[in-house]
C-alpha cells in the first residue's frame, strides 16, 4: 500500500511540475465545449437539450489527451521497469498511476463541468446530476483509457492507434453519463443511470488493472 | 545463488543465443561480454525477469524465479540502460521516491549521505534536468549505496561515468561482493575488478 | 516432464502439421459454400415469397441478417483463438485470430452496408440510429481497432498478445456496448424504427436465411484458413519446412 501511495504522491508532483500538460487538457475541455454554441446557435432551449452530450463528448476528448503520456515517460526512462522489478505486485502500482491520472485530467473537469453547464443554461438539480456522473464517469475513462495506453506504448502512432481502441470502448460511459442528465432534465430520473455507471466502474476497477499489467509486460519484453 | 540453465533468446526471427547456462554464488561478481547485439541486455532482462525466455529457466536458490516472484524481487536491484531517473525531480527527491517503490523507507539523512557519496552534495535540490549526463548516472548508483539487495543486475554501469566515478562504483561493487552479495554486470571496458567470472554471449 | 502429454498436443498443433491439413480443406470449405450459396440465393430470390409490406426490397435481409450473425459470432470465435494464444502460448492459435478478424469487419461492413440499402426503402433514410446498426457500427470500429494494433506492432509475437488482451477486453465489452446503446434507443424513441416490429417471416424465408447463414459460415472459414496458410508461410519463413515446400521452391 505504501508503494502505491508513493506512485499516487510521486505522479502527483510529476503533474505539479508539468502543469502546462494538465492545464492544456483543462483548457482544451473548455474551448471544445465553447465551440458548439458558436457552431449551432445560441438558441437557449437547443443548448439546454444538447449541453450534456456536448460536455460528456468534450469530457471523453480532453481524457484521450493526456492518456498517450499515462506510461510513455515511465517507459522511456526506464522507471516501467524498475515498477515491474518493484517487490509490489504491479497491478497495485498501475492502479496507483491510475488514480494520480483520474486526480490530474478527471478531477479538474469534474470540477470544472458545473460552471461550463451553467452556459448551457442549465439548472441547479441538472448540473448537480452532471457533476454526479461525470464523478463515476470520469474514472472510468481512466481506467479503460489505461488499456489502451498500455497495449500502444511505445508504437508508431500510438497516439492515434490509441483513440481508435477506447474511443469505441467509451460508448457506453458517454450514453449513460450524457443519458444520466438528460434523463433528469426530461423528468424520467437519473437513478438507473447512474447506478448502472456506478456498475460499470466497479467492473472496470476490477479489470482494467489487470488487462493494463498484462499489456505493460507484453509492451516491455 | 543464481542459476540459469540451457538459457536460450529469439528476437524476431534470430537466435541471440542457446543452450546458455550459468551460476553465480554469495561472493562473485559476473562479467558478461560480447559484442554489441549479441544479446548481453536480453540476458539481464532474462535474469532479471522482465522477459521470458524462449527455452531454459533462471533460479535463485534452487527455486524457479517466476514462482518467486516477490520473493526474488526483494532481492534483486536492476539498473537498465535507462536510468529510471526523473528529470523533473531533484536527486533527493528520485532516491526517496525509487526507496519507496521498493517498499523500503529511506531517511532523508542517509539518502543526503549516498548523494554526497557520489559527489553530489549541493546538488541535491537542483531538479535532474539540469545535471549533465554523468552526474545523472550518479544519482542513479546512489541507489546501489542505499538499496538492501543481495543480487545487483547492472546494464553498463560505467557508461558516462569519468574516472572518479568508475573508482567508486567499483568500489562500491567490490564492497557489495565481499559482504557476500552478488553482481552481475555488462561492460565493454575492461573492469577495474578482482577476481571476476567471464561469460561470453553470442557466436 | 510431467506435461510430456500437452507438448505433444501441441506438436499436432503446430504450424508446420497445420499448413497441409488446412490446404486439404479448404477446397471443401469452398465447396460447400458454393452449394449453400446457390441453393441459399436461389430460395431468396425464387422460392420466398414477395412481402405484402415491403415488396421486393426486403430480400436484401438474405444477406443482410447472415452477415450481421457472422460478423458477432466471428468476433467471439476470433476472442476465443486470441484468448487461447495468449493463456497456452501456442502460436498457431494467435494466427488463427489474426486470420479471421480481416474477415470479421468484412461481415460488419457488409452488414452495415446491406442495411442502409435496406433502410432506403423501408425507413426512407439511409442511416437510422436504430440500436442494431450503431452497435454493428461500434462492433466494425472494434474490428478496426484489432487489425489497426497488429498492424502497427512489428514483433509478430508481441502483435499476438496486444491483440489478444484487446479482443478480450472488446467480448467483455461488446454485450456492455449492445445493452447501452439499446437503452439509449429507447429512451430516445420516435428518433428510429424498430426492427422488431418486422412482420412474422414465412418458414421458406427462414429457410432462405439459414442456408444463406451456413454459406457465409463456410465461406468465412475457407477464407480464414487460405488467410491462416499466408500467415504461417510469413512467420515461418526462415524454417526450414517452409524452404523445402513444392510451391515455395518455385
Amino acid at each position: 500500500m505504501n508503494a502505491v501511495m508513493a506512485i499516487i504522491r510521486r505522479d502527483l508532483l510529476l503533474a505539479m511540475r508539468r502543469k502546462s500538460e494538465v492545464l492544456t487538457a483543462l483548457f482544451f475541455f473548455i474551448i471544445v465545449v465553447s465551440l458548439f454554441p458558436l457552431g449551432i446557435g445560441p438558441e437557449t432551449a437547443l443548448l439546454r437539450k444538447i449541453a450534456p452530450g456536448i460536455l460528456w463528448v468534450a469530457a471523453l476528448l480532453a481524457t484521450m489527451l493526456g492518456l498517450a503520456r499515462l506510461f510513455a515517460p515511465d517507459h522511456a526512462d526506464g522507471t516501467l521497469e524498475q515498477m515491474v522489478l518493484a517487490p509490489a505486485p504491479l497491478g497495485l502500482l498501475v492502479t496507483g498511476k491510475i488514480i494520480a491520472h483520474w486526480i490530474t485530467t478527471g478531477l479538474p473537469l469534474v470540477l470544472l463541468a458545473p460552471v461550463l453547464g451553467i452556459q448551457f443554461d442549465l439548472d441547479t438539480g441538472a448540473l448537480g446530476i452532471l457533476v454526479v456522473a461525470l464523478l463515476l464517469g470520469t474514472p472510468l475513462l481512466s481506467l479503460i483509457g489505461a488499456i489502451g495506453a498500455a497495449l500502444t506504448l511505445g508504437l508508431r502512432g500510438g497516439g492515434v492507434l490509441l483513440s481508435l481502441l477506447v474511443l469505441p470502448l467509451y460508448v457506453p460511459a458517454l450514453i449513460f453519463g450524457a443519458g444520466a442528465v438528460e434523463a433528469h432534465i426530461s423528468g424520467l430520473g437519473a437513478g438507473g443511470h447512474l447506478s448502472l455507471l456506478a456498475a460499470l466502474l466497479a467492473l472496470a476497477v476490477f479489470f482494467a488493472p489487470w488487462a493494463t499489467t498484462a499489456a505493460l509486460r507484453i509492451a516491455l519484453e | 545463488m543464481l542459476t540459469a540453465t540451457a538459457l536460450s533468446c529469439v528476437r524476431g526471427e534470430r537466435r541471440l543465443f542457446a543452450g546458455l547456462d550459468l551460476a553465480v554464488g554469495p561472493g562473485e561478481w559476473l562479467h558478461v561480454q560480447g559484442e554489441n547485439g549479441a544479446g548481453k541486455t536480453s540476458l539481464l532482462r532474462i535474469l532479471a525477469g522482465l522477459s521470458p525466455a524462449a527455452e531454459g529457466e533462471v533460479f535463485w536458490q534452487g527455486e524457479p524465479i517466476k514462482v518467486l516472484a516477490e520473493g526474488y524481487r526483494r532481492q534483486l536491484l536492476f539498473l537498465g540502460h535507462h536510468g529510471a531517473v526523473k528529470e523533473e525531480l531533484t536527486p533527493l527527491e528520485n532516491l526517496t521516491l525509487a526507496a519507496q517503490l521498493d517498499g523500503t523507507a529511506l531517511e532523508e539523512m542517509a539518502a543526503l549521505k549516498a548523494l554526497a557519496r557520489f559527489g553530489l552534495r549541493g546538488r541535491e535540490d537542483l531538479n535532474v534536468r539540469f545535471l549533465s549526463a554523468g552526474q545523472k548516472r550518479r544519482v542513479l548508483l546512489a541507489r546501489l549505496a542505499v538499496r538492501k539487495a543481495t543480487l545487483w543486475i547492472l546494464d553498463e554501469p560505467f557508461t558516462a561515468l569519468d574516472v572518479k566515478a568508475v573508482e567508486m562504483l567499483s568500489g562500491l561493487i567490490v564492497e557489495h561482493v565481499t559482504n557476500g552479495g552478488i553482481a552481475i554486470l555488462t561492460s565493454h571496458q575492461a573492469i577495474p575488478l578482482p577476481n571476476g567470472k567471464v561469460l561470453k554471449v553470442g557466436t | 516432464m510431467s506435461n510430456n502429454k500437452i507438448i505433444n498436443w501441441f506438436k499436432y498443433a503446430s504450424p508446420q502439421s497445420f499448413y497441409p491439413v488446412a490446404g486439404r480443406m479448404i477446397p471443401w470449405f469452398w465447396g460447400l459454400a458454393a452449394i449453400f450459396f446457390v441453393v441459399g440465393l436461389y430460395i431468396s430470390f425464387f422460392v420466398a415469397p414477395t412481402d405484402f409490406q415491403q415488396g421486393e426490397g426486403y430480400r436484401i435481409i438474405f444477406i443482410h441478417v447472415p452477415a450481421a450473425w457472422m460478423s458477432m459470432f466471428i468476433y467471439l470465435v476470433m476472442a476465443f483463438w486470441a484468448g487461447l494464444g495468449l493463456a497456452l502460448n501456442t502460436r498457431l492459435s494467435s494466427m488463427m485470430a489474426q486470420a479471421l478478424a480481416p474477415t470479421g469487419a468484412i461481415m460488419a461492413f457488409l452488414s452495415l452496408w446491406t442495411g442502409a440499402w435496406w433502410g432506403k426503402p423501408m425507413w426512407g433514410a439511409w442511416w437510422v440510429w436504430d440500436a442494431r446498426l450503431t452497435s454493428a457500427l461500434i462492433l466494425f470500429f472494434l474490428y478496426i481497432g484489432f487489425i489497426a494494433l497488429q498492424a502497427a506492432i512489428d514483433d509478430a509475437r508481441r502483435a499476438d498478445k496486444a491483440g489478444a488482451i484487446l479482443a478480450l477486453v472488446g467480448v467483455v465489452n461488446v454485450p456492455i456496448i449492445y445493452f447501452s446503446v439499446k437503452w439509449w434507443n429507447t429512451l430516445h424513441q420516435g428518433a428510429s424504427v424498430s426492427l422488431t416490429k418486422a412482420p412474422s417471416m414465412a418458414t421458406t424465408m427462414l429457410w432462405g436465411m439459414l442456408i444463406m447463414a451456413l454459406a457465409f459460415w463456410m465461406y468465412s472459414i475457407a477464407v480464414a484458413l487460405t488467410r491462416v496458410r499466408a500467415i504461417i508461410l510469413e512467420r515461418e519463413a526462415h524454417t526450414e519446412w517452409v524452404k523445402e515446400l513444392p510451391e515455395v521452391k518455385q
